[in-house]
């Protein structure tokens, strides 16, 4: 069981979160122009990481909220969680925690 | 006292408190402190139990949660009887109750050990070769044969009437093992305001003190150690700071430094208070962890290694200086490292006769050597042992020299005791079951904790520092370090930080290497050694394994079974990959490690079930309405967590009959219906209407306030997803219904696509499922039903169908829908929760005079099926489109987007063969198909052909007085008064496309 640190709420246990997919994928503004390859690759592909991934989680039992978090997929340590809008963290901003 | 192999005095057992306890049904007595194996070697009892194959008599091997050999039941009544219990680890109590296992008739006498002379022809792998024809004897004859002979022990035959507890703990630091490192390293961290939880699997804390010879010089800050571990202790527990939990074991060690901890609270009382849980399963979230688990001892592998009498000689200290018993009389040792040597000088003076001390290493001697001499003990260095003699226990022990293969200096040493010591395994299991590397440590011969992969520490033997200064010097530094740690002001997050990380060890002076695999043996010999003890696997199983050309060590494990016992191969995987490694020519640390998993030791599932069983096994939603439906004998149905009422028999009547009169009730006077767990969403917001826009297929700005439309939810891949009525309360307020399963999963989706995609949107999401009682009030009386109650309008041209209005009803607020989902005239009252059971009675009351009838779900399906209505998730599978379901006059054409829209011009998405929603109609009127059945194009399809599709409804109608199926059929519209075939018990039947809407096609019913 994970300890996930949400941004609003503080570290709080997994079963409280829902996992949301990979992060940063946007919609696109105007699907109605978006090729066929676009529509699909925004439908269907994502990355399979072996590293630092990120992810979305909504702290669905908690303030409901989505937020982003960048995970090690080979430890599960979670290298930084932070608020929507905000960017990706650097690698100098996510020192291992 | 009857115990004639106990001291006079020593041990930390009370010799004044006598416990009355009984074996296999024959009476003994032990002490307070004793455990059922102590108190049975007191009394001379060495064969405890049968091994699993070949039911080889088998006496206790070890002292604790290692033990392989010596495993029990014990019986408290029909109810309270747990097997495979180590003897080790059962505490004693007034009148316990032990059984030995794995025997018939008797332990003595064991009818299965005739399996031992048929060992030639049952090794490793027997019956994968074995068992191989004919084919078809391995279900019927073979594998239930070979089941009901294996096994360990039996279930208990009664549901467990005791109580568990589950709780949750959090600490700076968790501190596993509470020997000399565990409580130096709580005494520190207690001393720096960390707050501190300790646990060991023991009664007593203190580890291997407990086992300390008393007189011997062992000090620890100039005290003896038994006043240092009291002390320690007291210091400890009066800390209010400072948790500790005796009896309690680390089982598992899962990510973020989460540790399960099974404690056990009764199991050691002679009359439990039933009001205290037996066990208390703890999740303690650690800040920091020091793992202090001390190390197993090894035993040696050699020819008859097995018998009762032969034993770790760390355990035959245990048994002397912990618990005052002598475990024989005339002993020979056989040794790979120094640590035997003052267990035997110990026994000695406690009065056993040491006959020899066997030493596998030299010829040289080592250190001890001289002093076992000088004490009159012979020393044969260089040793091996060729075999042992002796049925219930052992009575001789062939001791050699090897030269060049050849035995030399061969001699027969009649004994009743033979210690082994192999050297010392370090318990890295919940390391590594952190995920923590290990390293093999060549001069230790054993695998040590590296890197860890968590917060976590390791300290004292479990990383190979043995010696007790220096293990308690170790202890108290990772202690201090883990408090440190934890209580750091800037500390964040769960990742072990580089600081974290274990320095390498130095080997400890006498922590002597020992010995990995098996002894020498001269070129032909023939006894077997054991390696895994629990599951009879020999040196010859493993060497066969390798030589049919298993090289990986997790497909010898598999394959011969090694270390696949209960004990998780404690005491026997070192030895199985020294002798794995030999024969394949290859290092230890090359051959690998096979995996640690949890549980350490068993745990009883009562502990993982927690309160967790009964009516709390899940929650249990109800509506306001339940209980009416069950004073009126409703038959309910698990719909998610939710109980609904199926149906409502009358007398006896059973469930065909009952669908057919509520159905009919429906069509023809008036139904009532509990639809509260309709799943209700309030949008809200200056753009309420934007986001229904974007999110539903329908067109929301044309809808008026008042009125309602059928809503129709897509994921972005253009496939349903839910649907449901939606009400324009207001302006901007929209209420949404969503499918009973689907509530949860529409509202996330909402909350998604709000927060990530349309954060600039003014809008708000409240799920209101449990505000809202929904009393459905159905069929061609509903309006005069309601007419007396509500301060409505309810006329056709005032209410049309598709509309809602607020109101009064018995002067409860209302939100009255007037919407179907059976095809009649219909009404959902939607009032508070809290007045639902009084609008309902009241409602009920009214409709006596117009043949109001209570239906349940099953009519309701029945109901919603003739009017073609689609169940998303039962006529839709996540692979359906609108179209597809017949529901494309629900998009709104000229917006230019919604969730799935772009996805529904795919060509894919548009081809006319794709599967459709038909209606289809047996040839004859009586058979009803079964839901799921494949649709075939031709009669007589056989394997491999393709189908057309799959039926999803199927139902008898009472109105139309026939069956009715929906299907999903590739190209299906276009196949309407075509005859497909779909497959029934013993045959198949021919149906008819026809259109899915089987009655009131025009929809009068529904506009009256």
């Amino acid at each position: 069981m994970l300890l996930i640190d949400c941004p609003y709420c503080g570290e709080r246990p997994e079963p409280e979160f829902v996992y949301g997919g990979q992060a940063h994928i946007a919609r696109p503004p105007q699907p109605a122009q978006a090729t066929a390859q676009q529509w699909a690759d925004y439908l269907y592909r994502r990355d399979n990481t072996r590293g630092v991934h990120a992810e979305r989680w909504r702290h669905t039992h908690g303030c409901g909220r989505f937020f982003n978090a960048l995970r090690d997929t080979t430890t599960d340590h979670f290298l930084a969680t932070y608020r929507l809008g905000e960017p990706v963290p650097t690698a100098a901003a996510t020192v291992r925690r | 006292m009857n115990e004639g192999l106990r001291t006079p005095e020593g041990g930390r057992i009370d010799r004044s408190r006598v416990v009355h306890f009984s074996f296999d049904g024959r009476a003994y007595t032990g002490v307070a402190g004793d455990t059922l194996a102590s108190a049975l070697l007191a009394n001379g009892v060495h064969l405890m139990g049968r091994s699993f194959k070949y039911h080889r008599p088998r006496g206790v091997l070890a002292s604790g949660a290692e033990e392989p050999n010596a495993l029990v039941a014990v019986r408290r009544d029909a109810a309270r009887y747990t097997p495979n219990l180590r003897a080790t680890q059962v505490e004693l109590y007034e009148g316990l109750e032990a059984h030995s296992q794995n025997r018939w008739p008797s332990l003595a006498f064991d009818l299965g050990a005739v399996n031992d002379l048929l060992a030639p022809f049952i090794p490793a792998g027997f019956y994968y070769k074995t068992f191989m024809w004919p084919r078809s004897a391995w279900q019927s004859l073979y594998e239930p044969r070979i089941r009901a002979a294996a096994g360990l022990g039996r279930a208990p035959t009664e549901a467990d009437p005791d109580r568990y507890a589950s709780r949750y703990g959090h600490c700076d630091v968790l501190i596993v093992g509470a020997g000399p490192a565990g409580l130096a390293a709580a005494a520190a961290a207690a001393a720096s305001g960390a707050r501190v939880m300790l646990c060991d699997e023991q009664n007593e804390f203190g580890g291997s003190l407990l086992a300390a010879d008393p007189h011997g010089a062992t000090a620890i800050e100039g005290r003896p150690a038994a006043q240092w571990l009291k002390q320690t202790l007291a210091a400890l527990g009066s800390n209010a700071r400072v948790t500790l939990l005796p009896r309690t074991t680390a089982f598992g060690y899962f990510p973020h430094n989460l540790l399960g901890l099974n404690e056990r609270l009764t199991d050691h009382l002679a009359d439990p208070h039933p009001e205290v849980p037996r066990e208390r399963q703890w999740q303690v979230r650690a800040r920091e962890v020091v793992l202090a688990t001390g190390a197993i001892e090894r035993p040696l592998v050699f020819p008859g290694n097995d018998r009762p009498g032969i034993m770790l000689a760390g355990a035959a200290r245990t048994w002397l200086n912990r618990y005052a018993v002598l475990p024989g009389t005339r002993a020979v040792v056989v040794t790979a490292c120094d640590e035997a040597y003052p267990v035997a000088l110990e026994l000695q003076g406690a009065g056993v006769f040491i006959a020899s001390i066997a030493d596998v290493r030299g010829p040289e001697d080592g250190p001890w050597a001289a002093k076992a001499r000088a004490a009159g003990i012979p020393v044969l260095t260089g040793a091996t042992v060729l075999g042992t003699a002796g049925r219930r226990r052992v009575n001789s022990i062939l001791l050699a020299r090897l030269q060049d293969g050849e035995p030399s200096d061969t001699q027969t040493q009649p004994c009743d005791l033979v210690l082994m010591c192999g050297g010392f395994t370090p318990s890295v299991h919940l390391f590594s079951q952190s995920r923590g590397k290990l390293l093999w440590d060549e001069g230790l011969q054993a695998f040590l904790p590296g890197t860890p992969a968590e917060r976590a520490r390791s300290a004292g033997a479990c990383r190979g520092v043995f010696a007790l200064g220096a293990a308690l010097a170790d202890g108290a530094a990772a202690g201090a370090a883990a408090a440190r740690e934890a209580t750091a002001a800037a500390r964040t997050g769960v990742c072990p930080s580089g600081a974290a990380a274990t320095p390498a060890v130095q080997p400890a002076a006498g922590g002597g290497a020992g010995f990995a695999g098996a002894l020498p043996q001269p070129a032909g010999a023939r006894g077997r050694a054991f390696v895994d003890w629990q599951n009879d696997v020999t040196t010859r199983d493993l060497t066969l394994a390798t030589r049919e050309g298993f090289r990986s060590i997790e497909h010898v494990k598999r394959y011969t079974t090694t270390g696949m016992a209960t004990d998780q191969g404690k005491t026997s995987n070192l030895n199985a990959l020294g002798i794995v490694s030999r024969a394949l020519g290859k290092a230890i640390p090359e051959v690998g490690l096979t995996s640690f998993r949890m549980p350490y030791t068993p745990v009883s599932f009562g502990g993982f079930a927690g309160p967790a069983r009964g009516e709390l096994f899940d929650p249990v939603r109800t509506t306001p309405m339940h209980e009416w439906a069950r004073a009126q004998g409703a038959v309910f149905e698990d719909v998610g967590l939710w109980k609904r009422a199926r149906y409502f028999p009358r007398g006896a009547e059973h469930m065909h009959a009952a669908l057919g009169r509520e159905c009919l009730a429906v069509r023809n006077a008036c139904g009532i219906f509990d639809a509260s767990t309709l799943g209700k969403i309030e949008v809200v917001g200056q753009d309420a209407v934007t986001f229904m826009n974007r999110l539903y297929v329908n067109a929301w700005t044309s809808l008026a306030v008042g009125r309602c439309r059928y809503g129709l939810l897509l994921r972005d891949d253009g496939f349903v997803y839910d649907d449901g009525v939606v009400a324009r309360v207001s302006e901007n307020r929209f209420h949404v219904t969503t499918t009973t399963g689907g509530a949860p999963r529409v509202l996330a989706m909402m909350e998604d696509y709000l927060q990530t995609e349309w954060s600039d949107l003014k809008v708000w999401l409240t799920s209101t499922t449990e505000e809202w009682a929904v009393i459905a009030v159905q069929g061609p009386n509903a309006r005069a039903v309601l007419a007396g109650l509500v301060d409505i309008d309810l006329a056709a041209a005032a209410l049309p169908h598709m509309s809602v209005a607020p109101g009064y009803i018995c002067g409860v607020p209302m939100r009255l829908f007037r919407v179907s989902f059976t095809g009649e005239l219909g009404f959902e009252v939607n009032v508070p929760a809290d007045f639902g059971p009084a609008v309902w009675e009241a409602i009920w009351d009214a409709g006596q005079a117009h043949g109001i009838t209570p239906y349940g779900t099953e009519t309701m399906h029945v109901l919603r099926a003739e009017k073609g209505y689609i169940i998303v998730g039962q006529d839709t599978d996540g692979t359906v489109t609108p179209d597809d379901a017949g529901l494309g006059w629900a998009i709104g054409k000229n917006k230019p987007d919604f969730v799935g829209k772009r996805s529904l011009a795919r060509p894919a998405m548009t081809s006319p063969q794709r599967r459709q929603l038909v209606g289809l109609l047996t040839t004859d009127p009586q058979t009803v198909v079964e839901e799921g059945t494949q649709v075939m194009a031709q009669a007589g399809a056989r394997a491999p052909a393709r189908a057309l599709g799959h039926i999803t409804s199927s139902y008898h109608s009472a109105v139309l007085g026939r069956s009715i199926a929906l299907g999903l059929v590739a190209g299906g519209r276009a196949r309407t008064g075509q005859t497909l075939y779909v497959s029934i018990p013993g045959g198949e039947v021919p149906v008819e496309v026809a259109s899915p809407v089987f009655y009131d096609p025009q929809g009068r019913r529904l506009h009256a």
